[in-house]
């Protein structure tokens, strides 16, 4: 197979040739630059898509109370609907089939001050399951637990920027901050991919806030997450007969459109996947586009190149070629030069990626990257057709009678 | 050496067809030097041109050192052409990129010869057109008569058994036309074949047979006295 004095011929045909060379080399790394690059910015896209809609959990949903708009059974329109600490319990009773776990939420913004340091939060009185609901992610210490809402401690966990604008470089863990002049201590730190805005927050146990506000049992909103394994059909009806159960025990008409509000994250997840896939799509196809493009490109080349030839490859001809031995020679010079020039754009397109993929970020490209296994086998792609571009003209070239290549000027 | 019956070629040319050879019947001894002449459209170069197996012809046969030339596919006569026969050309037909040894190696690269050996044989065919001092130039750092003779070391290199030449003066002026066929003289002098397609009378004279071509049958065919190209040098 490897054949010395073969490839010192085509080294010095290469050699002498160096402008047939680099145009046709330059083609291929090009097309493998390019298909690299947007491909990259593609997943940066579709990254960057997934942290803004998909960073919290996909199997949740919200209930928010509202106002009645229709009287039902002896009470007025316009009721103010509230959620109670024992609708968390009939929930809970009610649907042991659907409901994963369930947590409710109480929003208040307070100043929240440690030492000289105050500045103004918003706290979240929630139970232990937010830190699922939430995907929170804790650096230090501990999230609210059972013992905390059983026994209203009055501790905190704090986001990663509450601490670094109240603390500084300190370890809050274990101080006690002022919270709208109750005081907590800080048992945890927790980080959140959803963005700044929430890590901003600071959670403390939802009966603590309860008892804070003259021991009401009232609840702002509450969150629960269903079963996954019931899947998205499964989570709707789970949504209408929460609804119904909650209708009926709010003494609401069922044909009310306010009262109660539910928002099922899947629904949204389902939209935001099918917009994801439509992205994936566009990658896919813009990846396609560019490796088609770099195929054509090869292939104008490599006709090109053998056109050139075909005097040079009638004299050789002439002097004893075998129609093989010329196929041989534009093949392996080919197939060489997409080979080594396909590399050198991969590794190009990959160094430019890496680098500029930081700076992208205010442009909707978040971490702009192309898996390995796409750009090798993009690049063999690539360097396959080169090698057929290459060889339907070489072909066409060794069986030319030699008197025609020759008459060729 | 060479033994032709009764050949006959013709060409298409869109709906017709063109009879160019009209059954030739030729022989060549060894150590012959043979002018082929003939006006333009004769058919010398297409007799040439399948004696050099660069062509194929339609009826006849074509023995070649008693071997008989007939369904060549291209490599076959690829290796025919590399092992029998030498070219040269009117255009020289030298690969630009390469310079004069490499161009004069070529033949013994399909040979199979080593890298090294073909060098040393390639300069040794240069040495013998004069062009030692010339081999790492390239054909355009050459002169047309240069060119020829390196052209005509390229076809001895391959040690063929017959050298064809097809107007290997047709670019040159007459000095260094007369300068290339002593070199061909010389070739022959060593008992070598050759074949020389030509439309100049002088050119003609300097070989040692005529055979005259005219609208595709041989007209004439004589020994000649040669005339010594060295005397005009």
């Amino acid at each position: 197979m490897f054949n010395r004095d073969r490839w010192q011929e085509i080294f010095e045909t290469i050699r002498k040739n160096k402008l047939r060379t680099f145009l046709s080399g330059f083609t291929v790394a090009l097309g493998i630059f390019i298909f690299i690059i947007l491909f990259g910015f593609g997943n940066g896209l579709k990254n960057q898509f997934q942290e803004f809609f998909l960073d919290d959990a996909t199997n949740v949903i919200f209930l928010f109370p509202g106002k009645t708009s229709k009287p039902y059974n002896g009470f007025k329109s316009n009721r103010r609907i509230e959620f109670k600490n024992d609708d968390l319990s009939d929930i809970k009773e009610q649907f042991p089939f659907f409901l994963e776990y369930i947590t409710p939420r109480i929003s208040r913004g307070a100043v929240v001050k440690y030492k000289n340091e105050f500045d103004n939060y918003t706290t979240r009185a929630v139970g232990p399951a937010h830190q699922f609901a939430e995907k929170t992610i804790l650096m230090k210490g501990r999230f609210i637990n059972q013992d905390d809402i059983k026994n209203k401690t009055k501790y905190a966990v704090i986001g990663r920027l509450v601490a670094q604008d109240l603390f500084n470089q300190e370890d809050p863990l274990g101080k006690f901050i002022d919270i709208g002049n109750s005081v907590f201590k800080v048992v945890g730190v927790f980080q959140d991919d959803g963005g700044d805005r929430e890590e901003r927050y600071i959670y403390i146990p939802y009966t603590t806030r309860q008892l804070l506000e003259r021991s009401n049992d009232k609840l702002d909103q509450i969150i629960l997450a269903f079963k996954p394994q019931i899947g998205h059909s499964g989570s709707v009806l789970f949504e209408r007969k929460l609804r119904e159960f909650l209708k009926k025990k709010k003494s609401i008409d069922p044909s009310d459109p306010n009262g109660i509000y539910i928002r099922n994250v899947a629904d949204q997840l389902k939209q935001n996947q099918q917009f994801a896939n439509v992205l994936q799509l566009i990658v896919t196809f813009v990846g396609l586009g560019t490796l088609i493009a770099g195929i054509i490109g090869i292939s104008n080349i490599m006709v090109f190149v053998v056109k050139e030839r075909t005097k040079e490859l009638g004299i050789r001809k002439a002097l004893g070629a075998t129609p093989k031995a010329v196929i041989r020679m534009i093949l392996q010079e080919s197939i060489f030069i997409t080979t080594i020039s396909g590399y050198i754009g991969l590794f190009i397109g990959i160094f430019v990626l890496k680098n500029i993929g930081v700076s992208l970020q205010d442009y909707f490209i978040k971490n702009p990257y192309i898996d390995t296994s796409t750009a090798l086998f993009s690049t063999m792609i690539l360097i396959l057709f080169g090698g057929i571009a290459g060889y339907i003209p070489a072909k066409r070239a060794a069986q030319i009678k030699p008197i025609i290549a020759l008459r060729d000027e | 050496m060479i033994k032709i019956t009764n050949l006959h070629k013709s060409y298409k040319m869109g709906n017709s067809s063109l009879h160019v050879l009209k059954g030739i019947d030729f022989e060549v001894e060894e150590g012959e030097l043979v002018a082929i002449m003939g006006s333009s459209g004769s058919g010398k170069s297409t007799l040439l041109n399948i004696l050099g197996m660069l062509d194929v012809l339609d009826e006849g046969s074509y023995l070649l050192d008693d071997v008989l030339i007939k369904d060549l596919d291209e490599t076959k006569a690829a290796k025919y052409r590399n092992q029998f026969l030498g070219f040269v050309f009117q255009s020289f037909n030298l690969i630009n990129y390469k310079s004069a040894l490499e161009n004069v190696s070529l033949p013994l690269y399909y040979q199979g010869v080593a890298r090294k050996e073909r060098q040393e044989q390639a300069l040794e065919y240069l040495t013998r057109v004069g062009l030692a001092d010339w081999a790492t130039h390239l054909p355009s750092e050459l002169s047309g008569g240069q060119k020829q003779r390196v052209a005509i070391a390229r076809a001895m290199a391959s040690k063929p058994k017959v050298l064809l030449a097809d107007e290997p003066t047709g670019a040159l002026d007459t000095k260094t036309s007369y300068e290339v066929m002593d070199l061909i003289q010389k070739i022959n002098e060593e008992g070598n074949t050759i074949l020389v397609v030509t439309h100049e009378e002088d050119i003609a004279k300097m070989c040692k047979r005529i055979v005259k071509l005219k609208d595709g049958v041989i007209v004439e065919d004589s020994k000649v006295k040669q005339v010594l190209a060295a005397d005009y040098v």
